[in-house]
Formats: C-alpha cells, structure tokens, sequence
C-alpha cells in the first residue's frame, strides 16, 4: 500500500449554485474565465470584501473591479462534522490586499489545516449550472 | 433623554413545554402570553403596545396582533436581531412608555423547531435559482459554504483559542455551571449535572466546539409584559424597574481588520451601563446568551466582567455556580440545558433575571440580596453578523 492511500481524505464540499445578482455578476463572469477580482475604492483607496458598488468606509461610488492573485492567510477556520458528505472546514482568509473573504478550504486535512496557513484561491465547479466559486487551498 | 426609571417589567412567563407535538406556534404565542399577563394580573385588552420578531407567523406582528384578539394596540414593533430580538423588545418598551407611546407592552415569542419550524442549525440556505438574485447583498459571498450556527460560532472560538490560549476544558465549565442549576429546573430539558470531562469527550460537531458546547435544540415560548410605572403602581407583583439598555450590531463591515473575539457587547454593554448607572461588578446576578459555550465566554469579557481573553480563567472552576462562584449566571439552566425556545434564547434570559429579581428563582439557586441584574444577547451569529442587546433591571425595593 503507498503512503498517499494513508493520507487523511482532503476537507471538500459541493457547492450549491451561488446566487448572483446584477450588482455582482461581473465578479462571476469573471470566476467563469478563472480570475478572481476584488473592489476597490478609488476615493479612499481601501479594497472591501464581498463586493459593493458604493464603498463600504467612505460610501464613495467610484469604485472599481481589480484583479486580485487571490492570496492570503487563514485567519480562522472550523471543520465541521455533522455533514452528510464529509467533513468539510469553514473559515476566513484574509486576503493580502486586506479584507477578509468567507470560504471553504480544500485540497488540505483537517490535521494541516491551521491559522497562519499561506493559501491561494481556486475556482470550484457549483452544482446546478452556475459559476464556479472561490475556495482556498494550501499555496 | 433616558428610559431609566421610566418602565417596568410587570409579567414573566416562560411556557413549559420544551416538546410541542400538539400545539401549534400562534397558540403558543397566545400561551405565552397569557401566562405573562396573568403573571401581571393584567388581561390581554389592557395590552396597548405589541412587540415580536421573526419567530411571530404571518405580517410583521399583524398576524398575531389579529390571531390574539390585542384590539387595543397604538405601538408596534418588530425590530428583528435573532435571538437577542426580546432584549432589544425590552428596551424599546421602555422606550415606547417613557414618550407615551404605549403603557402595557406585550413582548412574545414562540416556536418548535422540533416539529419542523425554524430548524436547527439555522444552515445560511443556499441559493440555486438560476439566472439574477435580489436577496441579501452577501448571499453570493458567503451563502454557497455551508455556514450553520455550530460551525461560524466555532470559527470564533478557534480564533480566541489562537489569540488567548482558551481551551475547551475552560468552555466546558461554561456547561458544567449550567448543568448545575439545571438539576433544580422541573422543566429544564437537560437536567444531569455533567463534568468537563463529559463535555470535552463529547462528540465534536463543528471544531472546537462538541456536543455538549452547544445548547438545546426546544418549542415553546415566552413573554414579558413591560408597563408605565403609573400601571406598575396598581399591581401586586415585585417591581423589576428597567435602568438601562443598549443595543448594536456587529458585521464585517467591508472585511478589513475583522476580529471575531469579541461581539457588538463590547458596544451595548457600556451603554446599558452607562445609562443605568452601574459598573459590571455592582451586578449581582447574569443572564448570558447561550447559545454556545464560546458565546457566554465572549461576552462576559466583552461586557466587562474580566479583562479581555481572560475569560477561560474567569469561567473556570465553578465561578458562573450560584452560591459557588463571582457571577451567577443563568440559573434556569440556560440554553445550554433549560431552553432555547426556537433556536432564540433571549426571552428566556430576561424571565430568569425577573425571577431572580423578584427572589422567585428556585430557592436553590436564587442569589442572595439580588437587586441588580443583566441580561444580554446575541442574535444571528458572533461569525459574521449579529445583533447584541443588554438590558440592566433593578429590584425596586
């Protein structure tokens, strides 16, 4: 038997469809073509998380889609047990640029998982033919 | 201006039924407060004021304003934080009767989870409609990744374990002390006084947090009746005077420097304090919100009663026990063992500090001397956003 059959399943999910709206479907258009953009505002200078057309500090409207490298750190995390497709662990990245994203992480255990951890987004299939979403895994 | 001194708590009826196979949830809401305007020796037309949140069915409180027969009601509200919405109820009461608007105020809630409403875990639902959404600006964000209750509160205690060295030994005190005023609660729905041993080899549902770091899952109902200190005057029941209240909420606010180890108390309970007039250490008895272990840690420390990721020390070895330790808290059992009518536990946070006002918590557990009390809750979710509401009440001797 090789090492990598022993390895601890990687945490996962399926994600369902997300829900997408005018406001915000430049961002799934966007995940569709793989990249990952944030908002940032262009009177204050601050990027924000999840995306908004006014910023969320000044309350200045010009602000504008940037691509982001999508890299950051864990800044929590939980692995939840009570799943009917295995565990899978919940938490926040905080993202280099700044703001903090709520997202899954895969392609890790629950054991490597840790707070600190570098990661790097990467888009996930979502159930029911919609965009793919961001998730982080180890970068 | 100020609501202190400008209303009291009049009534305080917590429903027993933590199983409701039988009763649907308007009756409930009709049970409940019943139960709270006989506890005033008021009747349901004296009712001018009515206040409910989410759990309420049907339009706002219309639906139950109609279902109750409340034909005289001049003020309504149906501001909605979750869980903590009934702490929030009481304070704009006081609010409400102090600029006239009304003079009983009728606070109810009910629900059963149990039998199939307002289920457990409160999964954030996901969305798989096709095409443009309108809903919540950070559905798409947030809603695909199966945030629940368990596991977004387990992201905080995670964090405070990281940031503070708390440990799961410390939050299970947090239980222990539950359990132990529990055992005297005929209703409560747990009633075995548990060791932290038990609680730490619990199963784990959502890292950290196990089993037993969670509350109940319960039907029922409560309901609160606050009223003008003119009508507070013609009644024959201790005199529970409401000295201050503070509420806020607490969100990621566009994601930069989130901080999940404290709450919106570090907000409402200087607040409530300042407007009441007192300091943490002048309280004699807490209701806490329960909803988890890490949930009562967090905001005792938020609240002032301990320094900042002290909180582990604080709750350890029996110090939240009535009779044993600093800080009474929640002698019904709480949440975690008594109640969490429809997954919102703040209803029952403010009856218990009526009780133990009034001297009518069970004898075993009521504080000695206790003329000043808190309570306060957290409703939605400590993990992203939420609504924190803290209430100061007075024994009026």
């Amino acid at each position: 038997m090789s090492e990598t059959q022993e390895r601890p399943a990687t945490l996962s999910r399926p994600l369902p469809s997300p829900a997408v709206s005018i406001e915000t479907k430049p961002f799934w258009d966007a995940a569709a073509d793989g990249r990952f953009l944030i908002k940032r505002c262009k009177s204050c200078g601050q990027a924000h998380w999840y995306p908004r057309t006014y910023c969320p500090f000044c309350a200045s409207g010009d602000t504008v889609w940037e691509e982001s490298p999508g890299e950051g750190v864990v800044y929590t995390y939980s692995v939840m047990h009570r799943s009917p497709t295995g565990p899978y662990a919940i938490g926040y990245v905080t993202l280099n640029e700044g703001p903090a994203v709520l997202t899954n992480f895969v392609d890790v255990t629950a054991d490597e998982l840790k707070i600190g951890m570098k990661v790097k987004v990467k888009f996930q299939p979502t159930e029911g033919g919609g965009p793919p979403a961001p998730v982080f895994a180890p970068a | 201006m100020s609501i202190k001194g400008k209303a009291y708590i009049m009534g305080a009826y917590e429903h027993p039924l933590r199983d409701a196979p039988d009763t649907s949830t308007p009756q409930l809401h009709m049970e409940s407060a019943l139960g709270a305007l006989a506890d005033a020796g008021l009747t349901k037309d004296d009712v001018d004021g009515y206040f409910c949140a989410g759990d309420a069915p049907g339009f706002g409180g219309m639906s139950m304003i109609d279902y109750m027969g409340l034909k005289n009601v001049r003020h309504m509200d149906s501001t909605e934080t979750g869980g903590s919405s009934y702490i929030v109820h009481v304070g704009h009461a006081a609010q409400a009767i102090a600029e006239g608007k009304c003079q009983v105020a009728l606070i109810t809630l009910a629900g059963r989870p149990r039998h199939g409403g307002n289920r457990p875990g409160a999964r954030m639902a996901p969305s798989a409609a096709p095409g443009l959404t309108d809903g919540p600006p950070e559905a798409g964000f947030e809603n695909i990744y199966g945030g629940s209750t368990h596991n977004t509160y387990g992201m905080c205690a995670m964090r405070h374990m990281y940031e503070y060295g708390t440990t799961s030994e410390q939050l299970a005190w947090i239980k222990v002390a539950a359990s132990h005023h529990a055992q005297w609660n005929e209703h409560a729905f747990l009633r075995d006084v548990v060791t932290v041993e038990q609680v730490v080899n619990s199963r784990m549902i959502s890292d950290p947090l196990h089993l037993l770091d969670c509350c109940v899952v319960t039907d029922g109902g409560g309901a609160l009746i606050v009223t003008s200190p003119e009508i507070a005057a013609t009644l024959n029941r201790p005199k529970v005077k409401i000295l201050g209240a503070g509420e806020a909420p607490k969100s990621p606010l566009g994601g930069q420097g989130l901080d999940l180890t404290y709450s919106g108390a570090v907000w409402s309970g200087p607040r409530a304090f300042e407007e009441a007039g007192v300091k943490p250490a002048d309280i004699k008895y807490a209701s806490i919100y329960d909803s988890f272990t890490i949930t009562v840690l967090m905001q005792i420390e938020d609240l002032g009663f301990c320094e900042k990721g002290q909180g582990g020390r604080f709750v350890a070895d029996g110090n939240l026990i009535s009779g044993v330790g600093k800080l009474p808290f929640n002698t019904d059992g709480g949440g975690l063992c008594n109640n969490h009518p429809t997954n919102r536990g703040g209803i029952t946070k403010v009856i218990e500090a009526v009780r133990q006002l009034r001297g009518e918590a069970h004898p075993k557990v009521q504080v000695k001397n206790c003329d000043l009390a808190i309570a306060h809750g957290t409703g939605g979710s400590l993990g992203t956003r939420h609504g924190s509401a803290t209430v100061v009440m007075e024994r009026e001797a």
